[in-house]
């Protein structure tokens, strides 16, 4: 299958001459729709520049980034800004949801923000939240919200407006081990539904159950990669000990 | 239409955050209405009079800065302005102060008491009843002032209180008209014909006329108003030890007056100063509260534009509505004043000001929109370059 994600030799240097930090080094990676990515490794590793130059957030300092055959680094700001809005879901660590929208209008917002709130979309923003078991959540605000709810909801934005790729940075970080494998269940349960390619930043290996393949960067570089079913559960297994 | 949508989706959530900041705009709005209005107010004491004048140029004795208590003009020099050629008319106007008294437990009431020569410029028209039409008699045409102040009308006789000598005098004279508002060092004006301002006004021991009535300034009514320069010039030339000038330089001279406007308006700029500051100090810090939302809502693909819109949306209408509270409130509080209370609101001055302050939110919220616009969308992930 066609990749919807490419990085080709990506590397991030902060700083410049021979006091230039390598955050990344010289990463490349695929992934296809339909897959679920985990990244993970020790701080400073390097994962979460990774992640922002996978979402636009962050230039590479050479080195190409795809998504869906665009070039993200060709892009003006302002295009790559609506690329953003169209193409890639996000969920984040923290400060997530927009705190003065309800549940379901934080959900709407992606929907907004490409022009597509009818009625249709509506609904399906409805099912979407009653599928994350917020049925009777929607019209909260996030500050009425459980920290596992208020990540549910972020899955459903990252989700509605059906982009290419799913990005999530430590999407459990807050939550405890049950809401934590509920969340990243689902999400990867939606991902593979829905055929999007999704990439997990994060630092609970336990949370390798859920994904099909993980990568693991070390000084700005993928020192693993594991995509054997059985090596990722038995990681994850090991993880729970 | 996303910005409108966010702007007044955080406005509705934060409202009593929102409310306070309108309640602050409104009460700036207030004090710089009443600022501005107390400037008409006490502009209009001092220069009422003379800026309602029915001459184009006020003449004074020279070398007396323009001070009406200093400044003599005889007979003689009358004379030799009205044979000036140009000149209409001239009036002679004679100033002093007295009291009114009245016999039915009213309070005192200080006016300016104004001597004119009937049928000349210093007469003002009479709104109703009739002018002075004899020079002697005791006829006073009185100021719409002390007419709403104290209740008095056409047909009506005041007492006037006056100290000749070591002497208090009482005057009764005969209420025959009523003008507008002529105010003159703030107090209201009362006219009287020149022959019974000689009678009736304070004086010291000794006559200080003998035969020749010295009034304080002469009014110049011009053949063609529009020729006031050249005239001022063309009298001065043609007339000994005289100052022509017009109206505004005139009320502009009366003591305290520049000084008097020039304080309030420092006092109104500084109100508007702190208006702007209090504003952008408040969408300032709510823009710093924001960074983290700001860069997550750039990150899911909010443009920058978007993003200031909001804000300058939220800043407008904050803004907006508090200064409408604002002119408001001051227009009803400003109804309830008493007269005599120098509050004047006039259409102008208050549209004016309503205009400036309307512009006190975007001018404040400039600096917050451009710390907006800085917010990186990377602070959504914790990172920043």
């Amino acid at each position: 299958m066609e990749s919807v994600l490419r990085a080709e030799a990506v590397t991030k240097l902060y700083g410049s001459g021979p006091g230039a930090t390598r955050a990344v080094d010289d990463v490349s990676l695929a992934i296809e729709p339909g897959e679920f990515v985990a990244l993970v490794g020790p701080s400073g590793s390097g994962k979460t520049s990774m992640l922002a130059m996978l979402a636009g957030l962050l230039a590479p300092s050479t080195g190409k980034i795809q998504i869906a055959g665009e070039d993200l680094t060709a892009m003006s700001e302002a295009r790559r800004t609506r690329f953003r809005g169209q193409s890639i879901g996000f969920a984040f660590q923290s400060n997530n949801l927009v705190p003065y929208l309800t549940a379901r209008e934080n959900v709407e917002l992606m929907l907004r923000l490409n022009g597509k709130l009818d009625r249709k979309n509506r609904k399906r923003t409805e099912e979407l939240l009653i599928r994350l078991g917020l049925g009777d959540r929607m019209s909260n605000y996030p500050g009425q919200l459980s920290g596992g709810q208020q990540q549910r909801v972020a899955i459903a934005r990252a989700l509605i407006h059906e982009p290419q790729i799913v990005l999530a940075d430590e999407p459990t970080a807050s939550l405890d081990t049950e809401r934590a494998n509920q969340v990243v269940e689902t999400f990867a349960a939606l991902i593979h539904e829905q055929q999007r390619a999704g990439v997990m930043v994060t630092h609970d290996l336990r949370m390798c159950k859920y994904v099909d393949r993980v990568i693991r960067m070390m000084d700005g570089k993928v020192s693993h990669i594991l995509s054997d079913r059985a090596e990722i559960d038995a990681l994850a297994t090991l993880a729970n000990l | 239409m996303l910005a409108i949508y966010l702007a007044l989706k955080e406005v509705w959530h934060s409202k009593g955050r929102f409310l306070l900041i309108c309640l602050i705009v409104a009460l700036i709005t207030t004090l710089v209405l009443f600022i501005a209005a107390l400037a008409e107010g006490l502009g209009n004491g001092n220069r009422e009079y003379i800026q309602k004048l029915n001459g184009e140029l006020i003449v004074y004795q020279e070398n007396v800065d323009l001070s009406i208590p200093s400044s003599r003009i005889g007979r003689a020099t009358t004379n030799a302005l009205r044979r000036v050629g140009g000149v209409a008319d001239v009036g002679q106007v004679f100033f002093s102060d007295a009291t009114i008294v009245f016999a039915d437990g009213q309070d005192d009431l200080d006016i300016s008491l104004l001597g004119v020569e009937p049928g000349r410029p210093g007469e003002p028209p009479a709104l109703q009843g009739h002018g002075l039409g004899r020079s002697r008699g005791n006829d006073v045409v009185i100021d719409g002032n002390v007419a709403t102040r104290r209740n008095v009308g056409v047909g009506d006789t005041i007492i006037l209180k006056v100290t000749q000598g070591t002497d208090e005098e009482f005057y009764a004279l005969a209420v025959v008209g009523i003008t507008d508002g002529r105010q003159y060092s703030i107090r209201p004006g009362i006219f009287v014909p020149y022959l019974t301002w000689d009678k009736v006004r304070p004086q010291g021991d000794e006559p200080t006329s003998q035969g020749d009535l010295v009034s304080n300034i002469a009014v110049v009514k011009l053949v063609d108003g529009n020729d006031v320069v050249a005239m001022a010039q063309r009298l001065e030339e043609q007339v000994n030890k005289i100052e022509a000038v017009d109206r505004v330089a005139a009320y502009e001279a009366t003591p305290g007056y520049s000084a008097q406007q020039s304080t309030l308006d420092t006092q109104r700029y500084f109100t508007f100063f702190i208006g702007i500051l209090v504003i952008g100090g408040f969408f300032q810090i709510q823009t710093l509260q924001k960074v983290a939302q700001i860069g997550m809502l750039k990150a899911i693909g909010a443009s920058n534009l978007t993003i200031a819109l909001a804000a300058i949306t939220q800043i407008i209408a904050i803004n907006a509505l508090g200064v409408l509270l604002g002119a408001v409130g001051s227009l009803l509080l400003g109804l309830s004043f008493p007269p005599g209370i120098p509050i004047v609101f006039t259409g102008n001055a208050v549209l004016t000001a309503v205009g400036a302050l309307m512009l006190i939110g975007p001018l404040g919220g400039l600096v917050s929109v451009w710390a907006l616009l800085k917010v990186e969308p990377l602070t959504a992930l914790g990172l920043a370059q």
